[in-house]
């Protein structure tokens, strides 16, 4: 066993990589969830921004733009699955499902045209002053767009949502819609909205998946990313900063365990492999389980369907 | 009268569209990945489009991709041995057991299981002698590394991944005694990200040859990316790496496919044990990248081709197991059962294997 073969500086650094698309993904989701309203079809929004993200970027030459497509794309499938469940009030469960079988053939259809195409290298953003600083440096400041980006909108979801009166009104809607209904709220509008947001944000992490972390287009490459990130926000008891800790936690210790193997640590591997899935839960079960039931946090409304007239 | 003329109507209508089918013959195919996998799957995959080609009309080729191993590839063994197929192809280890179960429910159907070991009356098995690809590959893994360490993307501990690790270390070994070889299991056979991650880890670690028995190629987009060298897994993925990919095993499932699907459409299918390699062409090699030096292409040209004739097998002793203990004598060669059921390293690979 030789552990001084692992370069804790680039794990971190890879660590952040490999969780920025479930932690996207997984936010997005929130935000859904917070409107009562139960998207199962992340996986599908996610492999659809990663195409979307990917032909856009080949196309333009510019990932920023592909990524922004990311967004765009995985919003506009997300209205489907808003279309049949806010307007037609179809089941939100199996609506999803399908919004997921559906964005995986969607995009290997798109995808014909781009299989062994190279997409153009995200540029790295340096921090000016803070990545030079010695060892944090390099391994917190010197990231792509969009890690910042997640990390951001984890600290603006979760001050949306504890202080702002957008996050009141979200809540209010995801808890009781009658009663949002009653008080004046466009309780469908502001559903669709959050499903939007939760569609843009699952497709940009599947953009950062093609653009950056693999980087290709290959059939069905998130491969259950979007399910990870659903149990996600699950343990996370719909907390922000909760699913920044499961994204990261899942992440690191899956990149984790691949480098004990590489380095040939005396561990069995499958108690390695099974690690992430269990040391995740693990951690956000017993955070949220001092408070019993009702700290858990599920809106009251999840998956209820709404219709003004009842 | 009217309803006898409707009843007659309805008849004709049922005969007219029975007809076609009476003469067709029905291949169905499973597969574990996606068709654009760009490995594994891809291959089978062109593997049905050959036998469309071959005989036109006269087969209807239907395929399920990314079907999980386990139960569910039950359900949809199910669902196609009822929907008329007369023939399916099965193409990863995992659906042994589904296979076997399905084929037992429908004795008039043909089961074709890729590399697996259980047969039945209505069920054979096929598989291709990857480990003689891996001689080869490892040959050139050796000659090729500087930091004489060789990264190896495993997927799950079963013969073949072993075998596929064995044969590999052995003609690195054989070649440049100080290489050392780094095994991470994914275990999963297609999750590009995991794949990338597991490719990652191997190369911080100062691997600068990777070769992998997964199907995705993103493994092979890391090394062109990260300027190391490494194998294309089951198809050519030059398209992904075309610095990077040295050359690539090929797995060449047409001609079986075409021989097999004949042989039911004649009525001459019986149950068979498949198990060919370069000798036949079931196993292949993508062309030699132009950046590989003239003597180890030389190498690895002479290499197969005493494979390919039969005077050399890659498993021939003085061989030990990682334990130190005797496998082979000098000049002793495996046997066929030995290999099909190889569950231990061979000396000098450190670590184990999970179970």
């Amino acid at each position: 066993m030789d552990l001084s073969s692992i370069n804790p500086l680039v794990l971190i650094t890879t660590v952040m990589i490999a969780a920025t698309p479930i932690l996207l993904a997984a936010l997005g989701e929130l935000i859904v969830e917070k409107s009562g309203v139960l998207n199962l079809g992340v996986e599908g929004m996610m492999i659809t921004g990663a195409i979307c993200g990917f032909a856009i970027a080949v196309e333009t030459g510019n990932p920023a733009l592909g990524m922004l497509a990311a967004m765009v794309g995985g919003a506009l499938l997300s209205l489907v699955f808003a279309f049949f469940t806010q307007i037609l009030l179809a089941n939100q469960v199996a609506t999803g499902l399908a919004l997921t079988l559906f964005g995986l053939g969607l995009s290997s259809l798109l995808g014909q045209g781009y299989v062994g195409v190279k997409p153009p290298s995200t540029p790295k953003i340096d921090i000016p002053l803070l990545s030079d600083l010695p060892v944090v440096g390099p391994v917190l400041f010197q990231h792509d767009m969009v890690v910042y980006f997640s990390i951001l909108m984890v600290v603006v979801i979760w001050a949306m949502l504890k202080f702002s009166r957008i996050g009141l009104v979200l809540r209010a809607v995801g808890e009781s819609h009658d009663a949002a209904h009653a008080l004046g709220f466009k309780v469908v509008r502001i559903r669709i909205m959050a499903i939007m947001f939760g569609g843009a944000m699952a497709g940009l992490g599947g953009a950062y998946l093609s653009l950056v972390r693999v980087p290709q287009w290959v059939d069905g490459m998130t491969a259950g990313a979007g399910w990870i990130a659903l149990a996600i926000v699950v343990f996370a008891s719909w907390r922000a900063g909760r699913v920044l800790l499961g994204a990261y936690l899942f992440g690191g210790v899956t990149i984790l365990q691949l480098n004990l193997q590489a380095a040939g640590v005396n561990l069995p591997v499958e108690y390695l492999s099974m690690s992430p899935y269990l040391i995740t839960i693990l951690v956000l079960v017993i955070m949220s389980a001092k408070g019993g039931r009702a700290s858990l946090g599920a809106p009251a409304a999840l998956g209820r369907i709404f219709h003004a007239s009842s | 009268m009217k309803i006898l003329n409707t009843a007659l109507a309805a008849a004709l209508a049922l005969g007219a569209l029975a007809a076609p089918s009476f003469s067709q013959t029905k291949a169905g195919f499973v597969y574990v990945g996606p068709i654009g996998d760009g490995g594994w799957t891809h291959e089978h995959n062109k593997g049905r489009l050959a036998v469309e080609a071959e005989f036109g009309d006269k087969v209807e080729t239907t395929f399920v991709e990314s079907v999980p191993e386990g139960a569910d590839a039950e359900r949809v063994l199910t669902q196609m041995a009822l929907a008329g197929a007369d023939v399916i192809f099965t193409t990863s280890f995992g659906y042994m057991d589904p296979t076997i179960n399905v084929a037992k429910k429908f004795p008039n159907v043909k089961f074709e299981h890729a590399t697996g070991y259980k047969r039945a009356d209505n069920v054979s098995t096929y598989s291709a002698r990857f480990y003689e690809g891996r001689a080869v590959i490892g040959t050139i893994a050796g000659r090729m590394t500087k930091t004489n360490k060789i990264g190896y993307i495993a997927s799950f501990p079963i013969p073949e991944v072993i075998r596929g690790i064995n044969s590999a270390y052995i003609h690195a070994k054989k070649v440049n005694p100080d290489v050392e070889m780094k095994v991470v299991w994914v275990f999963t056979w297609f999750d590009p990200a995991k794949e990338a991650d597991a490719a990652k880890a191997l190369i911080d670690q100062g691997v600068d040859v990777l070769m992998q028995h997964t199907d995705s190629t993103a493994p092979m987009a890391i090394a062109e990316e990260k300027g190391i060298v490494a194998f294309g897994q089951a198809s050519d993925m030059s398209a992904f790496g075309p610095t990077a990919q040295m050359t690539a095993i090929i797995d060449d499932w047409a001609p079986y496919y075409i021989q097999q699907v004949g042989r039911v459409m004649d009525g001459t299918w019986t149950s068979v044990d498949t198990w060919d390699g370069i000798s036949t062409g079931m196993v292949a090699f993508a062309p030699f990248n132009a950046n590989m030096p003239a003597d180890v292409a030389a190498e690895a040209n002479a290499l197969i081709a005493s494979i390919g004739d039969g005077s050399y097998k890659p498993f021939t002793g003085p061989l030990n197991k990682q334990d130190g203990s005797v496998w082979l004598a000098e000049g002793e060669t495996a046997d066929d059962g030995t290999l099909a059921g190889m569950g231990f390293y061979v000396e000098g690979i450190t670590g184990d294997i999970p179970n």
